[in-house]
């Protein structure tokens, strides 16, 4: 067991470096530089700026000072706004994780309860009216949906502010957020508890003068959720980090808008610094979800 | 003793349907029997006869689309088909179990063999948990399992083929039911272990006095510990009698061509006789004896019309106009 997460914490940081050096790279490849704006900069400016970054190096050299620089924790300072990588990356998380956490959470709880129900009211209108709107919504992208919504209960009916700084109401947000996950995991829960349902053990279950209700959330939900985790581990971690989408058109200055951003800026040190928090984090949900795994399915021998 | 109070089960003209895309399939048609206390009774046939789902429908565990359209299934004389869902809760473990064919996915893989054990105890006992944890670790002493509290902590996976048959019969049992049903307990067994699963059955059988339904395909597994043998073929029972009656003055054409297939230990040069033709089609069933298409002594009367069961022996009654036929010309002598 410690073997196991010892050789999967030295695997995260490989994967964490591969991924680092790859943006890295890609991010140098397309053309244009944080210096580029439409008032064009005196050759002068350009390169005692460039200097300054250390911009003016060879890329591959480029990369191993900012690696070197990050082993020592520091992310460097945006390219743009002077502000320090982390300062930024410390204000944008918790409001993005406020977000993401609520729109998670609705996602696991509704699409569970949902996923259950059309499985055991199969071909009936519940699960007709699921499988409709679940196609809608996977269909559907987080845009249009926030578009949508804004324009509805924001304009029309006047239910929530279009916009409230300093005390966001989250309803909107999350529900655009949240939409598509849902749909996916009450599809992903549906199809897992329906091969539940028919299994042996739900049998044996039955047999043995287990309830109905029992027999459905003890002995077939536990298996169904087994393949569920494999998606809703990697989806908190994205979903964490935020939607520029849904943070831009609801104004949530959270990392979701700033990852944007820096990209159409070319600021290299946060763009660096995104991908790379979005990559631990992705890497952390990964192990915890075959941990959990393993919780869930004592046959799954981690090794 | 009334006629009802004398058998611990009986069916009484069961139909058993089921509704598919390429429409209904009468799976059961017309099964009866009796069963008294302590007894065994074997079910025969072919996969498709309708064993299995005669089984099912006792315990009303059908599948979804699959409904029992008429007929009573009658527990200590009181028709069951007629109880409520939770009624039914309570006859399923407690009045009557059931073991299945493969024990490979039978129990549930994420549940220790302790915990499914002990949610069988509970759910019909006012036991403890901790009273529910001994008596699990005694049935499955009682069973044969060798080292009984290390096993209730491990995963099904964690056990053989042979050693999960012997959880779930000690998990059928341990309520104490009045009625197993074993549904093929052996099928998916190695040789040996399926030995080991029967003579495990004769013993507790002896031991808890409890009444056996055993279904299976295979005539010579069952045959030395049957009081009664039903043989059956596309939803109907076409003969029924003692182990010796089958074997020996088998009544029905589809017992006999079953026992001309069944190879003989010492014969090395005849060839087994199958039976010819295919099983039937249950959407497609022939007007008259389900056999007849397969039938080699098959008559006019065979195709239209259904024989009723006659009876050839003591205990023993076939449904083949054969016998009506001999029957007659007997009596023409």
């Amino acid at each position: 067991m410690l073997k196991y997460f010892v050789k999967r914490v030295l695997l995260a940081v490989l994967t964490i470096v591969i991924i680092s050096a790859i943006t890295f790279f890609a991010m140098y490849a397309i053309p244009g530089g944080p210096f580029n704006s439409e008032k064009a900069l005196s050759e002068v400016t350009k390169a005692a700026l460039e200097e300054r970054y250390g911009l003016n190096n060879p890329v591959p050299v480029q990369y191993v000072n900012y690696m070197k620089n990050l082993l020592q924790g520091d992310l460097g300072v945006s390219l743009k706004t002077q502000r320090e990588v982390s300062t930024i990356i410390a204000d944008g998380f918790p409001v993005s994780a406020k977000l993401g956490g609520m729109a998670a959470l609705v996602a696991v709880v509704l699409g569970i309860v949902l996923g259950s129900t059309a499985a055991l009211m199969r071909n009936k209108w519940p699960d007709r009216l699921i499988v409709f709107l679940t196609t809608l919504f996977t269909a559907m992208p987080s845009f249009v949906l926030a578009t949508l919504l804004l324009y509805f209960f924001s304009l029309k009916l006047q239910l929530v502010p279009v916009w409230s700084p300093g005390s966001p109401n989250y309803l909107l947000p999350v529900i655009s957020l949240a939409a598509y996950p849902t749909a996916y995991i009450t599809r992903l829960t549906k199809t897992s508890m329906l091969d539940a349902l028919g299994q042996d053990y739900v049998r044996t279950a039955r047999a043995k003068g287990v309830s109905g209700v029992k027999v459905i959330f003890k002995h077939a939900l536990r298996n169904a959720l087994i393949p569920v985790i494999t998606y809703v581990g990697p989806m908190v971690a994205y979903i964490l980090v935020g939607s520029m989408v849904v943070e831009s058109i609801f104004t949530i200055g959270g990392l979701g808008s700033q990852f944007v951003t820096s990209i159409t800026n070319r600021d290299y040190t946060v763009i660096m610094g995104t991908t790379i928090f979005l990559a631990s984090l992705m890497v952390t949900a990964n192990l915890i979800t075959d941990l959990v795994y393993k919780l869930v399915d004592p046959r799954i021998k981690l090794d | 003793m009334s006629e009802e109070k004398k058998y611990v089960l009986q069916v009484k003209d069961l139909h058993t349907t089921f509704v598919t895309d390429s429409g209904e399939v009468q799976a059961v048609n017309g099964v009866s029997f009796n069963l008294e206390p302590g007894k065994i009774l074997g079910i025969v046939g072919e996969s498709g006869s309708g064993k299995s789902v005669t089984a099912y429908s006792i315990m009303q565990i059908l599948a979804e689309n699959g409904r029992v359209t008429s007929g009573e299934v009658l527990y200590n004389g009181e028709d069951i088909t007629k109880w409520s869902k939770k009624q039914m809760t309570g006859f399923r473990g407690k009045c009557c179990s059931i073991i299945f064919q493969d024990p490979m996915t039978s129990l549930n893989p994420v549940f220790t063999i302790g915990n499914q054990l002990e949610e069988a105890i509970r759910l019909h006992t006012g036991k403890s948990k901790k009273e529910a944890k001994e008596r699990a670790v005694e049935m499955l002493k009682l069973v044969g399992v060798n080292e009984p509290a290390k096993r209730v902590k491990q995963y099904p996976f964690e056990l053989s083929g042979g050693m999960r048959q012997r959880v779930m019969i000690a998990m059928a049992l341990a309520c104490e039911p009045d009625i197993l049903i074993a549904d093929e307990p052996t099928t998916a067994l190695d040789v040996t272990i399926q030995a080991q699963i029967l003579e495990l059955m004769q013993e507790l059988q002896h031991k808890l006095g409890m009444a056996i339904i055993i279904v299976t395909h295979d005539l010579g597994v069952i045959a030395d510990m049957c009081d009664e043998i039903i043989v059956m073929y596309g939803g109907r029972v076409c003969e029924r009698g003692t182990a010796d009656d089958i074997f020996y003055e088998p009544a029905h054409e589809y017992t006999k061509g079953l026992l001309r297939s069944i190879p003989t230990a010492g014969n090395t040069h005849e060839r087994l006789q199958p039976i010819g033709g295919t099983p039937i089609n249950l959407l497609n069933m022939p007007e008259g004896c389900a056999f007849c298409t397969r039938c080699d002594n098959a008559m006019k009367i065979c195709l239209t019309q259904v024989p009723e069961e006659l009876q050839v022996g003591e205990h023993h009654r076939a449904s083949c106009w054969m016998n009506v036929k001999q029957a007659m010309e007997e009596a023409a002598k």
